[in-house]
């Protein structure tokens, strides 16, 4: 909403208070002022001039030679406006003068002709091309004759104005009307708010022998019809162009500008049909028929459904209700008589129209915040009487109408000490009654309780809080205390899942990955790839978006690494080619084909690297990112959770097929770590890049909660190195296993500490070394025991692997 | 005989000045300290001595031997040290070439931002909830009094899913669940960070997916006033001692009151300058009373029971405090950008 000063000013007392002060002290009181405009802020010196001579220019066929009678002087202007005409008031910016943008002003020859000034177009003065009337688009603009001459034309033209937007929250539809912003104005100034006067000479004729109303639906508790004879169409008044143009509409003419005029004034849409055009003299208002069709005044072809409410002359729509007048019974140049709709539509039906069709007018906007119940008639009245003033109209007597309108105020009681003790503060009851008046709100005291009939401007207002807040905000949050909540304190904490999260960040940061946070939302072609196992296991298909923005954002993630893999993407487009990155982050399981519950949202962390690990350049040092890498990074993971996890050899969609481990805890499978398979790396343009995968949810849920207290051993352990000759394809892990389960007991610890494939070995065959580290931690190991054990790992080796030993 | 013990300790000691190689040192031991050597002759020929003689000459010998023994000693001490330094010489390296990196990671801005404001509110006594991302209708919107077809919903247009279900606009939905799970008979002190939704599109200011931390404090008793002195705490912990706050009527449908709370400007200190578009005031966070209906429906009696809410954005929070001029940023994941705020 768009709120001239000056026009403010007719309603309401603002005395000396600047533009800005004002601003602030509305923006505190509830409604944001978003902004003050100033229309001609910089602009000076521009005056009514007249055109006493206009000639073509000698040396120029596109431009006119005026000879322009500002009052003190006459001026010779070069004008190249299409519209220029002898006789014509125009807007003539002096020598000097500056228009908006820093446009000065100064003589110059045109084609060798002087000009001593600018004949200006609205545009040139600063208003929006939007704005601007029709006639005068292409050209200057033209005062009424009777301006005087040398007149401030940025005054008659009300640019000298302050214009405040406005930023209306969904409750505040009051102020979507120049008197709803006066009271609001009025209550924080305090000073009452002058009404505007409806009243009008009606001619002898009656309405109702022109036009009949019947209201066929629920949906329109009021409808008015008024008459208007004799109409001349024009342009409306001057000041009321300046008004409009000021809160952001377009003057058409007098007619329209009336309905729109009042429309600002009292937050009522009015609608102006032709009679002449209407069809019949009968109105009937009902819900459309399915499929039924008119054409709008913007010269749409709309289809109709029966949610939406049509205004008809018996047998087809003239209007579709409260959201855009029909073409068919438009005003227009030829209009001799005006049917003129006052009515309250209901608001639900009003937004579900406008929101099919793609129309938000000034009056569905208002209509669907339910207009004030006692202004609908009111407004009516108000437009009859400047359509009498301003278009020569002669109002017929009475208004044609269906009522079923409540109009009826609310009360809402409440009780002083309620309102302090919600508040927190100490107001005292005349404070409290002083509040209500300058609200304009009426209301009854006895004691500290207070009945107050709360006007129907005020729609928002319907229980005691709306009322400590409407006491609060005219107080002063700024008159609020400070104080502390006085309930019984607890302490406040992570829970143990929240805590672990963190672990878990904290562990891969210091393991040097960067967190990212990607997109949920991701392609249906990128929620496909590198789902693990265990989550493809429980799906039926990515969940999808019933109507995306964009397809690149239309599917709900089954895994964290296709955007983590965009991202690194991203980077290695601009040089980054160095990267470990991780993300914890919901995935979204649904095992039904079409979804009718939520889905499964469980948190995993994923990570991506690529490039060169470690980069040490002088001292020749340089590693780049391998699978082991990787894997060393999900073990000290897995490690500070205190879970042991197993690696198995796996294949997997989008990951090298030698180079792909699945992670099983508790013989349940958590996740993954691979490389990348080189033609999904090639599509995201990346390099060998290595990922991993791990299901948290599951984690969190099985992770030891004791952390084993590992005592610092008192007796010496023993340490056996034992190398094997195996075949190339025995995995070390399953060699390893088998050591842990024949060593029994006494073993803390088994590692590999060398792979060796080459000379001295024969093909085929490689060799691992093991070192296995023996402790009690209770008392001194004896030789013999652990010879025992060595012993009985060789005969397993041998048995599972057909290991011999490396001589 | 005095003269030659004498003599030779004169001469050993020239020799021990003189000597340049730890070897050198050795060779004079021997040479005069030796059984071989000459003090030892000397002390041979004792027998044709006096026996008022002997002793004399006797000590006179040992503090012959003493003399250069020390002297030996000194100088072999001093050669060594020398010896050492060489070899340290020798060992230098050109400190000014630059360390082997260590690799460093680090969290997003976002997780930092959320961490410390849940750390702030915990110390307040607060706890933390999580919820889903994919909500119902039911708790996104009609139990926050946000019924089908009300106005307000049109502030935020939402990605459906089924007609029922959608991506939450809002982490409130968090704040009902846990009212409800607390059945309407304890207070709730609670916050609830996460992913939000909404259908923006992408652009400086505007993401799709964003973040949101709220805060809801239920129980007997409970001012507006108390909303307003824990808003200043958190504001003043969070952005620092010397900025104040201010509170302006605001409108949500799930409170009344509903507030905006402003902080002064960092730049300026309320003076007004580009960063606050000339206000002092910078809009940081919405809240108010909790709605009577949303705590109804959540099972608490309004006669009984109020409180407050309180909703803020950590993107905005993140560019209002580090100065990041695109939201886009957050979630492009720009190596250099989040490297940035690794120390922040
Ligand atoms: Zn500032």
């Amino acid at each position: 909403m768009y709120v001239s000063l000056n026009w403010l000013k007719e309603y309401v007392d603002i005395g000396t208070i600047t533009p800005e002060e004002l601003a602030e002290k509305i923006t505190k009181s509830g409604i944001e002022v978003e902004g003050i405009e100033y229309v001609a802020e910089q602009s000076s010196n521009v005056v009514v001039g007249y055109v006493q001579e206009c000639e073509k220019h000698p040396n120029a066929d596109k431009l006119n030679l005026c000879q322009v009678d500002v009052g003190e002087e006459q001026l010779q202007i070069i004008c190249g406006a299409p519209n220029i005409a002898k006789g014509q008031k125009v807007a003539v910016a002096k020598p000097g003068a500056v228009l908006p943008g820093n446009f000065k002003i100064k003589k110059a020859k045109l084609r060798g002709v002087e000009s001593n000034g600018m004949i200006c177009s609205l545009q040139e003065l600063g208003i929006e091309e939007k704005f601007v009337p029709k006639e005068y688009a292409e050209g200057i603009f033209v005062f009424p004759e009777e301006t005087e001459v040398g007149a401030d034309a940025l005054a008659l033209l009300n640019l000298h104005d302050a214009i405040l937007e406005l930023g209306l929250t969904p409750n505040r539809s009051d102020a979507l009307s120049m008197l709803g912003v006066a009271y609001e104005v009025g209550a924080i100034l305090d000073v009452p708010v002058r009404l505007p006067k409806e009243e009008v000479n009606v001619s002898s004729e009656i309405a109702a022998d022109y036009v009949s109303v019947k209201v066929d639906t629920e949906l329109n508790p009021y409808y008015g019809a008024f008459v208007i004879k004799d109409i001349q169409i024009g342009p409306s008044p001057l000041w009321m162009r300046n008004y409009l143009i000021a809160a952001g509409i377009r003057p058409i003419n007098n007619v329209v500008d009336i309905t729109n005029y009042v429309l600002l004034e009292y937050g009522q849409p009015l609608h102006a049909f032709d009679y002449d055009q209407f069809g019949s003299n009968e109105i009937v208002v009902r819900r459309a028929k399915d499929g039924e069709q008119m054409v709008t005044l913007d010269g749409q072809e709309r289809t109709l459904k029966s949610s939406h409410l049509v205004i008809t002359n018996g047998t087809i729509p003239t209007a579709m209700a409260g959201v855009m007048g029909g073409a068919n019974s438009e005003v227009s140049n030829q209009t001799k008589t005006v049917l003129l709709e006052a009515a309250y539509f209901d608001p639900a039906a009003v937004r579900t129209a406008s929101k099919d069709h793609g129309l938000r007018s000034e009056s569905s906007s208002r209509f669907e915040k339910g207009v004030d119940p006692n202004r609908v008639k009111k407004a009516g009245q108000r437009a009859c009487q400047l359509l009498s003033q301003y278009a020569n109209g002669t109002v017929l007597s009475g208004v044609v109408e269906f009522d079923q309108l409540d109009k009826s105020a609310a009360t809402i009681e409440i009780d002083s000490t309620e309102v302090n003790n919600r508040l927190g503060t100490e107001i005292d009851n005349d404070e409290i009654g002083d509040i209500l008046r300058k609200l304009e709100f009426e209301f009854k005291q006895n004691g500290n309780l207070f009945s107050i009939t709360i006007p129907t401007r005020r729609q928002d207002i319907t229980i005691f809080e709306d009322m400590v807040e409407e006491i609060a905000r005219i107080f002063g949050y700024d008159n609020l205390p400070y104080t502390l909540p006085q309930g019984a304190s607890q302490a406040g904490g992570l829970t143990e899942r929240q805590q672990l999260k963190r672990d878990v960040k904290n562990y891969l940061q210091g393991a040097g990955l960067m967190e990212t946070i990607t997109y949920s939302l991701t392609s249906k072609e990128r929620a496909e790839l590198l789902i693990s196992p265990e989550v493809k296991g429980k799906v039926d298909s990515p969940v999808q978006l019933a109507m995306p923005m964009s397809e690149e954002h239309s599917t709900l993630r089954l895994s964290i690494l296709p955007e983590l893999l965009a991202s690194m993407s991203y980077n290695s487009a601009r040089k980054q080619t160095n990267i470990g990155y991780y993300e914890v982050g919901t995935v979204f399981l649904s095992d039904e084909t079409t979804i009718s519950k939520q889905p499964e949202e469980r948190l995993r962390v994923s990570g991506a690297l690529t490039g060169d690990w470690i980069t040490h350049p002088w001292q020749q040092e340089k590693k780049a990112v391998d699978f082991f890498v990787v894997k060393g990074i999900v073990e000290g993971l897995l490690e500070k959770l205190n879970l042991t996890a197993t690696y198995k050899q796996a294949k997997m969609d989008g990951l090298h097929p030698g180079r792909t481990a699945q992670i099983l805890i508790k013989d349940v499978a958590v996740g993954f770590i691979g490389q990348v398979h080189p033609s999904l790396q090639d599509s995201f343009d990346l390099k060998d890049t290595y990922v991993f995968d791990l299901d948290l949810e599951f984690i969190f849920t099985i992770h030891e909660n004791e952390p084993s207290f590992a005592k610092i051993p008192r007796y010496p352990s023993i340490s056996r190195d034992i190398a094997l000759v195996v075949d190339e394809h025995v995995h070390a892990g399953d060699v390893k296993a088998t050591i842990l389960k024949a060593g029994g007991e006494l073993i803390k610890e088994v590692q590999v500490f060398d792979v060796y494939q080459g000379e001295h070995l024969e093909t085929g065959k490689k060799s691992l070394a093991f070192n296995i580290l023996y402790l009690d931690p209770e008392r001194t190991l004896k030789d013999e025991e652990v010879e025992k054990s060595y012993q009985a790992i060789l005969d397993a080796v041998k048995k599972a692997h057909q290991a011999q030993l490396r001589a | 005989m005095k003269e030659r013990l004498e003599e030779l300790q004169a001469e050993a000691l020239t020799k021990v000045e003189e000597a340049i190689y730890l070897s050198d040192l050795q060779d004079i031991r021997v040479a005069y300290l030796g059984k071989k050597g000459p003090i030892t002759e000397v002390l041979r020929g004792m027998g044709k001595l006096s026996k008022e003689e002997r002793p004399v000459i006797g000590e006179l010998a040992n503090k012959v031997r003493e003399a250069i023994a020390t002297e030996l000693d000194a100088k072999k001490e001093r050669l060594e040290k020398e010896e050492l330094e060489k070899k340290l010489e020798t060992e230098t390296i050109d400190v000014t070439l630059p360390g082997r990196p260590v690799k460093v990671g680090g969290p997003h801005l976002l997780t930092s931002i959320v961490e410390e404001i849940e750390d702030l509110f915990i110390g307040m006594g607060f706890e933390v909830r999580e919820g889903p991302e994919v909500e119902t209708d039911y708790y996104n919107f009609e139990a926050l009094n946000l019924p089908k077809g009300h106005p307000a919903r049109d502030m935020q247009d939402s990605f459906y899913i089924t007609e029922e279900l959608l991506l939450r606009t809002h982490t409130s939905p968090v704040q009902a669940r846990t009212m409800g799970e607390y059945q309407g008979a304890k207070p709730v002190k609670m916050i609830c960070p996460g992913k939000v939704y909404r259908r923006d599109t992408d652009d400086a200011t505007h993401s799709h997916q964003f973040t949101q931390v709220e805060g809801l404090y239920v129980d007997k008793n409970v001012r507006m006033s108390d909303l307003k002195g824990v808003l200043n705490q958190f504001a003043k912990q969070f952005f620092g001692e010397d900025r104040e706050i201010r509170l302006r009527p605001s409108f949500f449908p799930f409170t009344e009151p509903s507030v905006e709370m402003d902080i002064s400007c960092k730049v300026c200190h309320g003076h007004g300058c580009s960063v606050c578009k000339g206000t002092g005031w910078i809009e940081i966070l919405g809240g108010g009373m909790v709605h009577p209906r949303v705590l109804e429906m959540a099972g608490y009696d309004p006669k009984e029971y109020n409180g407050f809410a309180f909703g803020m954005g950590p993107e905005r929070i993140a560019m209002l405090k580090y100065g990041v001029d695109d939201i886009r940023h957050f979630y492009t994941n720009d190596v250099r950008f989040l490297k940035q705020y690794h120390k922040a």
